[in-house]
């Protein structure tokens, strides 16, 4: 195990891999892209989380644990998203997040 | 430098290069090859950080099944002209702005974090590395109460919790009841899934109904 | 030598050993093949090249290969296909760092290594997808997303088969399914109890299907879809391509080895004395010498029962494809799961494994000794029944047969 990489590190790649996460759902005109940027987002946190209980003794496997919930919680999630973005180009014909104003003001 | 460093900035470089590009790409089957680097790239760091079952369940769940979910739902949505569909240039300037300020946030705040006392020094492999094995893992998820080791998270000390029982006569909790609840969710989320995305029956078009589009799923 | 080169040369080292195993093997996989497949078609396979048994072929066919043009098709998507191979490639390699040849014989000895092992190996999926749809070519996007559809489901019933053994062992960790597996082959977890026998045969079918191996490759079987997702990749990328598909083969046969065969043991040796050859009085390095030659002849042995399945069985339709596994492997799985768990839990008799042992062992000798011992017909020079009727003569022509002359 590294001594010289600190907790630092691995909280700044976990900040980068959040950021990206949400400008990718900000910016992406494709429903799937969106989804994309929530899997990033919660990627960005499971490496936060397994940082911490890397560097802290005292909750290794709090850490560990929790960084497999938020996996199979993205899982589920990922798979309802999809189902939900299928259900709208069976109705709509088209994924662009920009069409989806039937309930507009 | 060491072997270990390099390795680091390798694995860290290669995961934040390639998520850059999932954001950057207009090619929507593109920025899930991109993905799929990055949550490899994920993976990676977490093998580095010892947590190897974490990271072999995200390589099995995320890479291997959440990612070919996202990849099918691609290609089944993803005809002619909605595989590039274009972002103004005025979105990209808000949310390119917006991305760096928040970096610039969180940036601060990791590096201005201040250490506290509480936390045991050192890194995990000095106070027993084999906490992150697979037997452990599990030990914790039944409520074995050795396996979970104490943790002073919300800065309270523990005599002054008055609600609990003494140490002696409280039973082992772990994990056991997230992991429970987790799994009936899955199964919910699976019968959800499996009844949103079925093939429906193509209505007939009468009274001015328009029929939709039947899709196999 | 500072600990930084000491490092990297380690890596290199076991990285470039396990690279070098894995294309000797798909060289001699190849070969093997078309062997295989000419022996059971009645004819004889690659015979010219390298002496009498056409060793080299596969060299000279590699040599065709790189010497090929490098074609990209002009509608493909250029980053996708080109890195296609490689994401395969990757997740097959991958595969063999945690696999032990012998007895400490593996790069790193990894406490989960039998889910990291499937971990890796899912992800292979994505060099399918991404060679597939970057090809531009619409049965190459078909043959991806039938095969992609097929991989991914038969990697359910194959992880559960696969927790059979690991709830025996009550460990993931290959090692320690080689070391509890020493002895005689009567501590192999085949033989252990019922469901983990059936358990071997259902992984083994599975792993097949999740290789893409016939009678479950319709999704890249000539008379399909062209090729499937590898119609438009020519010399070097097919060649990458098929690397890794053999490669992802020896791994499963690797990991059936170690779960349910025995591993590097022979299965020969009585456990108190000599239960493992790294052991004995040849000491370690011959012993592991042998181990991994053991392992490795194992290895190619249930290889070949892949290909003589493939040039045997009829190929399956894509929804029987589908059908087979979620109606049929699924439940079979999930019913072994529940089966074993009940066997460790509370009804495993001890003694069991040694009648299962040598009834099977003694039904396979049996097995043997009949087809050995039944005298061979010679296929008889003319026809036989109504086909030896002579043809009816009509009066214009002289019968063609001499001596059947109106």
């Amino acid at each position: 195990m590294p001594e010289e990489i600190g907790l630092n590190h691995y909280l700044l790649l976990g900040a980068l891999l959040f950021v990206c996460g949400a400008v990718c759902m900000a910016s992406k005109r494709n429903a799937i892209g969106v989804l994309m940027g929530v899997e990033l987002v919660l990627n960005g946190a499971t490496v936060n989380f397994v940082a911490f209980a890397h560097f802290n003794p005292a909750f290794v496997i709090e850490g560990q644990v929790f960084a497999l919930f938020v996996i199979v919680m993205a899982a589920a999630e990922a798979a309802i998203a999809l189902a939900i973005v299928l259900n709208f180009y069976n109705n709509h014909l088209t994924v662009d997040v920009d069409t989806a104003e039937e309930l507009k003001g | 430098m060491s072997f270990q460093v390099f390795l680091f900035y390798l694995l860290a470089g290669l995961t934040g290069l390639c998520a850059i590009s999932v954001v950057v790409t207009q090619n929507i089957v593109r920025a899930a090859a991109w993905l799929l680097f990055t949550l490899a790239g994920v993976s990676g760091i977490l093998f580095f950080l010892g947590a190897n079952f974490v990271g072999a369940t995200q390589l099995l769940v995320y890479v291997g099944g959440t990612l070919v979910l996202v990849v099918f739902g691609v290609m089944l949505t993803a005809q002619g002209p909605f595989i590039t569909m274009k972002t103004g240039a005025a979105e990209w300037a808000v949310s390119t702005l917006v991305g760096l300020l928040l970096y610039g946030v969180l940036a601060t705040a990791i590096l201005t974090r201040t250490k506290t006392n509480d936390f045991a020094t050192g890194p995990a492999t000095q106070q027993g590395g084999e906490l992150t094995r697979s037997t452990v893992l599990g030990e914790s998820l039944l409520g074995i109460e050795q396996a979970t080791p104490k943790a002073n998270v919300t800065g309270v000390p523990a005599e002054k919790r008055k609600d609990l029982p003494s140490k002696g006569e409280r039973s082992p909790v772990g994990y056991l009841l997230p992991f429970e609840i987790v799994s009936v969710h899955l199964l919910v989320v699976l019968i959800g899934a499996a009844y949103l995305a079925r093939t429906k029956r193509r209505r007939q078009a009468e009274g001015g109904q328009p029929a939709p589009r039947v899709e196999g799923s | 030598m500072s600990p930084t080169l000491a490092g990297f040369l380690a890596a290199f080292i076991a990285g470039f050993v396990l690279i070098t195993f894995m294309l000797v093997s798909a060289i001699f996989a190849v070969w093997l093949e078309r062997k295989v497949a000419a022996r059971i078609q009645d004819r004889l396979g690659p015979t010219r090249v390298g002496g009498k048994f056409g060793w080299l072929q596969t060299l000279a066919d590699g040599l065709k290969l790189l010497f090929k043009e490098d074609l990209v098709p002009r509608d493909a998507d250029q980053v996708l296909f080109r890195i296609g191979p490689y994401i395969a490639l990757a997740g097959s390699f991958l595969a063999f760092i945690v696999l032990p040849f012998g007895n400490g014989v593996v790069p790193v000895d990894l406490n989960i290594a039998v889910f990291f092992m499937l971990a890796v190996m899912s992800t292979e999926i994505f060099g399918v997808i991404l060679g597939g749809y970057g090809s531009g070519s619409k049965w190459a996007v078909f043959g991806a997303m039938r095969e992609a559809a097929q991989i991914v489901s038969y990697e359910v019933p194959m992880a559960i088969c696969v927790l059979v053994p690991v709830i025996v062992a009550g460990t993931m960790s290959l090692s320690a399914f080689g070391h509890q597996q020493n002895g005689m082959f009567w501590n192999w977890f085949v033989f252990h109890d019922p469901f983990t026998f059936a358990a071997f045969w259902t992984y083994f079918t599975c792993a097949t299907a999740s290789c893409k191996r016939a009678p479950f490759d319709l999704a890249e079987a000539e008379s399909e879809l062209v090729a499937g997702f590898h119609t438009e990749y020519s010399g070097f990328r097919w060649l990458i391509f098929f690397m890794a598909e053999y490669g992802s083969m020896v791994a499963v046969s690797g990991i059936a080895i170690l779960l349910f065969l025995g591993g590097w043991h022979t299965g020969l040796l009585p456990r108190p004395w000599a239960g493992d050859l790294s052991e004995t009085f040849l000491g370690t390095f011959v012993g592991n010498v042998l181990n991994v030659l053991v392992f490795v002849m194992k290895c190619y042995l249930l290889v070949f029962v892949m290909m003589w399945v493939r040039w045997t069985l009829p190929r399956l339709r894509i929804d029987q494809v589908m059908m087979t596994c979620l109606k049929y492997f699924l439940p079979i799985s999930c019913f072994l799961l529940l089966g074993v768990s009940l066997w460790q839990a509370a009804l495993a008799p001890w003694w069991f494994k040694y009648p299962m042992a040598l009834g099977c062992v003694g039904l396979f000798v049996a097995m043997v000794v009949k087809i050995v011992l039944t005298p061979s017909t010679l296929p008889v020079a003319g026809l036989s029944g109504m086909w030896n009727a002579p043809a009816p003569n009509y009066g214009l022509l002289p019968s063609p047969l001499p001596g059947k002359r109106e």
